[in-house]
């Protein structure tokens, strides 16, 4: 074997440094570091348990939606129906169990198999007809937007539909999906749990099994994946399936949490998980992203929007704080890419 | 070169290898609504022999590659997988048997590191049922040593293959056909896209698969680089074989005007 006596440059060990620069979450993690310590200068409400169990609330349901959409956006594609999906499925649940008078967890398995049924949809139209997914699930988002509405319209006459509690298996439900639970005096949401085990299960999928691997071949270039034999096609369709089930899971707790379901839940949430998970790191154009790095991204939005009335400022700003984080993510994340390559060829 | 020194292609493979050839075609040929793309190719490939494949556009060497690959299948002559007919319906099955095709565009996954791609879809993992996980380790490990027997110069992981230069990519392509147990190797025009540089680390990568008993197929428009690295020559043109050569036979120029088809000489 004739090893070079100077070992090539390019096959030397990876700095430690430079793997950690190239990690897609680090981005977020500098910023939600940042939003953290600017609202606990500001507001010691905000840094308080209470305070904290606060903020995890909103970032538990939306972390769920952002890890799954990462997921769905690291294999190449969008859903832009996975909002309005956690609207229609809180609606099933709700109609289901107090206008047909079904078991609430008969109710909650229906809904997903409703949600399933939509995913598959999407997945197949999308794989089968070669269509962007931003145009087939704006369809879809569409579809659903206009059935939400209609349905619950036609039923019960309102857009408002209530009376869960007390229907039967309302309890049980309700201790698994909307309960909180008691940390030190705090009452945490069980939801932040649903979260930080999805982020957990996701990373683990996506870094240590196959079929993580070919969630990055088939977004990075699914000819590519398919010439090595990578199922593409179940591939996508199981990712836009994960998106409802998680849809349907925060379209569950919402339901359960509030004992109603309004027909025009969810609607321009979509957006907000896709900036969750490229503040997290995602790339638009799909093989590159992190589930670590979408919750960290859910939990930038969940501090803000609290820590906003925490200050005592008007909540109309949240928006715009939101919008300067996603330029101020984007640009970062490309930056430190740019550098980190750049490192290596010099 | 005279006549008499133009070999028939059975005087090539008995001259050339030992024993049963691994792969053969027979007077393959396949034609596509009364258009010949190939017709007559007979050729052998032997372990630890490279056999060259050239000709001008349209002389029917991309429709052999993907007969030997098993993309398409002839209807003429037949095909023989250590001397036993076989009919290689599929790319899986050819790969199956030890069959692998490098195309030009190479296929890798450009978002993973070197050894994420040769493990694609073939990951190594441990566990039980659903709760199976990758051996990231072994799989390092094992396509570090992989690298390193055939002195492939490639980052083994931390490095996506896109950050890779050609010569790399073209090394990650072959080592991922060599981890299936490869034992026929297509490579399809494997420097076209490279510089000199480049191409001289790949043209040394091609000598030492065949050191290691690979058999090769190699696709080439580079007169210089079939005579540097081939033992045998197969010329096409328009569709027809018009021979298999011995390489101590050829100079550059009678390749050359084989491949023209300069008869005048």
């Amino acid at each position: 074997m004739s090893a070079p006596a100077v070992p090539d440059e390019r096959v030397a060990a990876v700095s430690p440094v430079r793997r950690l620069l190239v990690r897609p979450e680090l981005g977020a993690l500098i910023g939600a570091v940042v939003v953290f310590v600017f609202f606990a200068l500001l507001s010691s409400t905000f840094r308080s348990a209470d305070g904290v169990a606060n903020w995890l609330d909103p970032a538990s349901t939306l972390g769920i939606m952002a890890v799954a959409v990462a997921l769905l956006m690291i294999g190449g594609e969008f859903d832009l129906s996975a909002g309005v999906l956690t609207g229609t499925t809180g609606l099933a649940v709700t109609i289901l169990a107090t206008r047909f008078g079904l078991n609430v967890w008969l109710a909650v398995l229906l809904s997903l198999v409703l949600a399933l049924a939509v995913g598959l949809a999407n997945g197949y139209v999308v794989t089968r007809t070669k269509l962007p997914s931003f145009i087939v699930t704006l369809g879809m988002f569409l579809v659903l937007q206009g059935l939400n509405l209609g349905v619950t319209k036609l039923l019960t006459g309102n857009v408002l539909v209530g009376g869960l509690v007390g229907r039967s298996g309302f309890d049980s439900a309700h201790l698994v999906f909307a309960s909180s639970v008691v940390l030190g005096g705090t009452y945490f949401k069980v939801s932040i749990v649903w979260w930080l085990v999805l982020t957990v299960l996701a990373t683990l999928v996506l870094l240590r099994t196959r079929f993580g691997n070919w969630v990055f071949a088939v977004g990075g270039d699914a000819n590519a994946a398919r010439k090595v034999g990578v199922p593409a096609t179940r591939t996508s369709m199981a990712l836009f399936a994960t998106t409802a089930t998680a849809a349907w899971l925060v379209g569950t707790i919402t339901a359960l949490r509030n004992t109603s379901a309004q027909a025009d839940a969810g609607v321009g949430d979509e957006l907000t998980f896709i900036v969750a998970a490229v503040i997290g790191g995602c790339l638009l154009t799909g093989g590159f992203g992190s589930a670590v790095g979408a919750s960290l991204g859910a939990l930038i939005f969940g501090m803000t929007s609290v820590g906003i009335v925490y200050a005592g400022w008007d909540a109309d700003w949240y928006k715009l704080f939101l919008g300067a984080m996603l330029l101020l993510a984007v640009f970062a994340n490309q930056f430190v890419r740019r550098y980190a390559e750049r490192r290596r060829r010099s | 070169m005279t006549d008499a020194s133009l070999r028939t292609p059975d005087a090539a493979a008995d001259s050339g290898g030992d024993g049963t050839p691994l792969l053969e075609l027979v007077d393959v040929g396949k034609h596509f609504a009364g258009i010949t793309a190939i017709t007559g190719a007979s050729l052998a490939l032997y372990p630890g022999r490279v056999m060259g494949l050239v000709g001008n556009n349209g002389a029917g060497k991309s429709t052999l590659v993907r007969i030997v690959s098993g993309v398409q299948q002839p209807d003429e002559g037949h095909v023989a997988w250590q001397g036993e007919p076989v009919r290689l319906r599929n790319p899986r099955q050819a790969r199956g048997l030890g069959i692998d095709t490098v195309y030009q565009e190479l296929a890798l996954a450009d978002d993973l590191d070197a050894t994420a791609n040769i493990f694609l879809n073939r990951e190594i993992s441990r566990g039980w049922g659903p709760f199976r996980v990758t051996s990231s380790k072994r799989m390092r490990r094992e396509a570090a040593a992989l690298f390193e027997k055939f002195a492939i110069q490639v980052p083994a992981s931390g490095t996506e293959v896109r950050q890779m230069s050609g010569g790399q990519r073209q090394g990650v392509a072959i080592a991922r056909a060599l981890l299936g147990g490869s034992k026929v190797l297509l490579l399809d025009e494997p420097t076209a896209a490279l510089g000199v540089e480049e191409s001289g680390h790949v043209e040394d990568l091609v000598l030492r698969l065949r050191d290691h008993g690979v058999a090769i197929l190699l696709v080439s428009h580079s007169v210089d680089q079939l005579l540097k690295l081939c033992d045998d020559l197969c010329v096409l043109r328009r569709g027809r074989m018009v021979g298999v050569y011995s390489r101590r036979d050829l100079t550059g120029s009678d390749v050359v005007s084989l491949i023209v088809g300069a008869d005048a000489s």
